[in-house]
């Protein structure tokens, strides 16, 4: 029992609490400042967790194996960086990336192609949408035992894990343009190919984003998973495994921290193109958000 | 679009004809990858046996009766789920339901304490702005942290400190489960429009009363559709909680174990089960929606 500790994170945190209070209830025209405001708010936030964490662990005695404090963490992370490189680019850079591109592109030219077909739409997209809910996660092992221990079966995993979404997204948006719009279209003679590309496709952007974002996680999910069963000696969800055997707690939270970030990096990434692309769309022009 | 004559479109229109003929071609697509898949084997088979002279009968009947397929056929799957369900005792370590039952109650604990959590900082978010600015990034933050990935560890750590059995991998059930129940609750509890609020305002109605009267009610289909996202995820959680946990039982346990020891069939019949546990889970959820819905007035 470290008092000294617990004070000092009680206090940040509290003041990090007392400083968002006020910082939110602050009326103000200009748009920087509130721009500023919204992203103080939440980095406060992180702030204070981060010496709440640092200060109760150390405050209570918390033994490491449970719980390390983040300054451990990151001393973890800076010494060892390598091999946190060498984990990053067999799993993200070979088997989320590779994956993820062909599942997300697979799953739009399906839905692009089964929307031709009303048979076909009402066929498989209930299917769809009921695998999409299924723990795919558990073809790991067989995705494995097919393409081998190297990156290929994690990336056969994450392919299969991101293609129910878009397909189950991409076939609703194709339906999002509505009839008046499609009538302008024919007015104009315009061909299927010509109404797909100059405005149905438009249309279906923010539920393709959509899907984009979910399975910008799922990607990350199924690649780290799926090394749990069997893997070259690189990679994080080796790294993780093998880690936990020898009680290297640092290690895990080090890898998780790095997975985090490329989670959350990858996922922000896609946020701001999806801004870019969908500038029409009312959840980014409107003035609230957050949704 | 006047020449569909009337049972034709009748057949395409319903959707059961369409669903079940994508699944019947599924099955068709799956039993000639299983003959594609295990040609090889099968071939090998031949040849040990000196057998040079063998029909494309006795050829596919081999490639649906493997021991350890690549790929299992569908009625061997069948078969396993059927031995494994029906034509064991249900308290034995041989039998699915078992190992099912395992799962399921640590999704339903993790499920109900995700559900519980996510109401809870629904109603934080909702009444507090600092709480609403401050904690919404990180809460979308925090699902992008592959969670899954750090289940087993969470998983061996807690068991490190005593906390065995159900527990650990409820927890990873509620960290998966919460948010989809945060995300539709907001939304629900600001469903309300601005003529409604104004109204309870002339009620001179309390916070409280706004909330239980008007908020609530208001929020209960976004409940539903999220508690069905969260059900999912938790069966998830559950699962690949259980990997570590090889001799502890559950879907996730059999998984490993039938990649450790190469059994496919095995494998695949705790997807199914785990599938169907999923379906069942999520229309469990739809019937109560409809009876809570249609009690409260709601149009269906």
């Amino acid at each position: 029992m470290n008092a000294g500790w617990i004070v000092f994170a009680l206090v940040v945190w509290l003041g990090c609490w007392a400083a968002n209070e006020y910082l939110v209830r602050v009326e103000t025209r200009q748009a920087g400042t509130r721009r500023a405001i919204n992203l103080v708010v939440p980095i406060l936030f992180g702030v204070s967790l981060l010496a709440l964490w640092e200060g109760l662990v150390r405050g209570f005695n918390v033994p490491p194996v449970l719980l390390p404090p983040p300054s451990a963490i990151w001393a973890q992370i800076t010494s060892s960086v390598p091999t946190l490189w060498a984990d990053f680019r067999q799993t993200f850079l070979k088997s989320v990336l590779i994956g993820y591109a062909i599942g997300c592109a697979a799953g739009l030219v399906v839905a692009i192609a089964i929307d031709r077909s009303p048979f076909l739409k009402r066929g498989l997209l209930p299917i769809g949408s009921f695998v999409s809910a299924l723990p795919l996660v558990g073809i790991a092992p067989i995705m494995v035992m097919w393409f081998g221990f190297d990156w290929q079966s994690k990336a056969a995993v994450v392919v299969v894990m991101t293609f129910f979404p878009m397909l189950v997204n991409t076939v609703a948006g194709l339906a999002a343009a509505n009839a008046m719009e499609r009538d302008l279209m024919h007015t104009y003679a315009a061909s299927y190919w010509q109404g797909l590309f100059k405005l149905r496709l438009p249309a279906a952007w923010p539920f393709i984003f959509n899907a984009l974002k979910i399975n910008s996680t799922l990607a990350l999910i199924g690649a780290i998973v799926a090394e749990f069963f069997g893997t070259p000696i690189v990679g994080m969800g080796f790294r993780i495994s093998s880690a936990i055997g020898r009680l290297q707690v640092d290690m895990v939270w080090a890898e998780i921290a790095v997975a985090a970030l490329a989670g959350s990096l990858f996922y922000g990434l896609i946020a701001l193109i999806e801004k870019r692309v969908t500038f029409w769309h009312p959840s980014v022009r409107g003035g609230r958000t957050g949704q | 679009m006047t020449a569909v004559t009337a049972p034709r479109r009748r057949l395409t229109e319903g959707r059961a004809v369409p669903v079940a003929t994508m699944v019947l071609a599924i099955l068709v697509i799956w039993y000639a990858c299983t003959i594609w898949l295990n040609a090889r084997w099968q071939l090998q088979v031949f040849d040990r046996a000196g057998q040079a002279d063998w029909t494309i009968w006795q050829f596919v009947a081999g490639t649906f009766a493997q021991d350890r397929p690549v790929l299992p056929a569908p009625h061997q799957v069948l078969v396993e789920l059927w031995n494994s369900v029906a034509m064991q005792d249900v308290t034995s370590r041989r039998s699915l339901v078992y190992h099912a039952w395992i799962t399921l109650s640590a999704t339903l604990l993790g499920f109900v304490m995700g559900t519980v959590l996510g109401i809870a900082l629904a109603v934080l978010i909702v009444h507090n702005r600092a709480v609403d600015r401050s904690l919404m990034p990180w809460l979308i933050a925090s699902q992008t942290i592959p969670i899954l990935a750090i289940a087993p560890m969470i998983v061996v750590v807690l068991a490190s400190i005593g906390l065995t059995g159900l527990v650990p991998k409820s927890l990873i059930s509620t960290y998966l489960s919460f948010f989809p129940v945060v995300v539709g609750m907001v939304k629900g509890f600001r469903s309300p429009d601005a003529l409604q609020l104004d109204l309870m305002r002339t009620y001179h109605s309390s916070r409280g009363q706004v909330f239980g009267k008007l908020r609530w009610p208001s929020a209960m289909p976004y409940l539903f559709t999220s508690m069905k996202v969260g059900v999912a995820a938790s069966l998830v959680g559950a699962i690949v909680g259980e990997l570590p946990t090889g001799a502890a039982g559950g879907l996730g346990s059999r998984l490993l174990a039938g990649s450790y020891y190469g059994q496919t069939t095995q494998i695949w019949a705790a997807l199914f089960m785990a599938a169907a546990l999923s379906a069942t889970l999520i229309f469990v959820i739809g019937l109560v929606e409809r009876i809570v819905l249609k009690r409260m007035g709601v149009r269906p």
